[in-house]
């Protein structure tokens, strides 16, 4: 299977690739790892006629806590998210999801930018990143703005950016004292996509949930937060009967769509279960434990 | 349509060759270059058969066009027996069985150069995690992982100055 034709860019700096985007725009997409793009090219489902290669920009590949957040370079591999002591130690929902993306192959070419702008409800970051609350930045011809992550999906494979705009980096707060967080993937296979998958992160003050947020992977047509569950979840002292409430509220408000995977009703019991575990994961974690 | 002029390094040697932008690295190699060692399996990412060390690092080389590795180090399957001795990865599989029709072979053999380069005493289920990108339909993967520890020790006594 070989992709319709295109004109190849390879810019050296990030102004250069949004003077192409900018004089291209409309027909060109941006090229990061390549790993959902390349894929699409080859079965033709994007045939764009001009790619703008952004691997030349080593300055998009960082991950570095700022103050009062983490901040990761658009074009940081997701094998660099695995080898990270930071990511190891402080953010533990971002390492579960990193070492489940895909294949390892496949992790040593796509990026966390790629990832999330890619918008694509079955991709691992978009639900991590929507539990962590993060913020993209992305970069265009009139400068840079941020966007919050719960505005950031707009639609199935749709973002919030302009067609002249770079993401550039995605900031994750930094997880307060008490805090935890866990990303739980049922998959068929490795590299398959999930089945269904959920990140929870929260903050616990005592025994009660003062904070949480759940994001739910491929069982929606666009990224989704699990408000439902969240609200059962906030508020309330952590005990068997709360963490059921929230995986069948979760289970109730996601959309999945029957396929290969399964049918609708099996997606949201596995949804169910797998915010459950997530969620009794991040509890133990912001207790203390690995 | 646009052809752009690529120089690299493949197993030691640089090339350089005009290649159409939408050149998959992997039509380059065996094509161009006439290396069939590197397979073609799944033609969609998931099999790993195509796996390559680009700069050190095993992908997957049906999904990377070839223009992007403008400047890079390859290395394919021809490299390893380079002088006619085979690699401990080729003598590893060779001892212990670890192929049975071994279309997914040089595949394997990639990833598995690729990952005890960054961790050379693996266990086992680390090299099952390494070797997760590559599917064999054969062997049931048992054999493999044999074969890849088998290589694993004797790179290590190697690095140790045995032999």
């Amino acid at each position: 299977m070989i992709p319709a034709a295109f004109d190849y860019h390879s810019p050296q700096s990030l102004d250069e690739a949004l003077s192409l985007l900018q004089r291209h725009a409309g027909d060109a997409k941006i090229l990061a790892g390549g790993q959902s793009l390349i894929p699409a090219m080859r079965f033709r489902l994007a045939m764009p006629s001009v790619l703008i290669d952004i691997n030349r920009l080593d300055g998009l590949r960082y991950i570095e806590e700022r103050g009062d957040h983490l901040a990761i370079g658009a074009m940081t591999l997701e094998n660099a998210l695995e080898d990270s002591p930071v990511v190891r130690s402080s953010y533990p929902l971002l390492r579960d999801t990193a070492v489940v993306i895909a294949d390892p192959l496949v992790r040593n070419m796509a990026t966390v930018g790629g990832n999330i702008a890619h918008a694509d409800p079955a991709n691992d970051h978009p639900a991590t990143m929507l539990a962590y609350g993060a913020t993209v930045v992305v970069k265009g011809p009139k400068g840079e703005r941020s966007i919050a992550i719960d505005d950031f999906f707009t639609g199935l494979f749709e973002n919030a950016m302009a067609e002249d705009e770079i993401l550039t980096e995605i900031r994750i707060p930094k997880p307060a004292a008490s805090s935890g967080g866990a990303y739980t993937k049922f998959e068929r296979k490795v590299g398959d996509y999930a089945i269904s998958a959920a990140a929870v992160q929260l903050r616990l003050d005592g025994s009660k949930v003062a904070e949480a947020r759940i994001g739910l992977t491929n069982v929606s047509a666009v990224p989704m937060r699990a408000k439902a569950a969240e609200a059962e979840l906030v508020g309330k002292s952590i005990s068997d009967a709360v963490v059921e409430a929230a995986g069948k509220a979760a289970a109730s408000e996601c959309d999945p769509s029957p396929d290969l995977r399964g049918g609708v009703d099996y997606k949201r019991d596995i949804t169910r279960v797998m915010v459950k575990r997530s969620i009794e994961q991040a509890v133990a974690r912001a207790k203390g434990g690995k | 349509m646009s052809e752009h002029e690529v120089t690299l390094t493949v197993n030691g040697e640089s090339v350089t060759r005009s290649v159409e932008a939408r050149t998959l690295l992997i039509h380059f190699i065996r094509e161009d270059l006439s290396l069939t060692g590197t397979h073609i399996g799944c033609d969609t990412t998931s099999c790993g058969a195509c796996t390559v060390l680009v700069c050190g690092k095993p992908v997957k080389s049906c999904t990377m066009f070839a223009v992007q590795a403008n400047g890079a180090e390859i290395e394919t399957i021809e490299n390893l027996a380079a002088g006619g001795a085979l690699h401990p990865l080729q003598e590893g599989f060779w001892e212990k069985h670890g192929l049975q029709c071994g279309y997914c072979t040089p595949g394997m053999i990639m990833s598995a150069k690729g990952f005890l380069a960054e961790n050379p005493n693996p266990t086992e289920d680390e090299i099952r995690q390494g070797i997760s990108g590559n599917l064999c339909r054969c062997t049931g993967y048992n054999k493999i992982v044999e074969a890849i520890q088998y290589a694993a020790e004797k790179l290590q006594d190697a690095a140790a100055g045995g032999e």
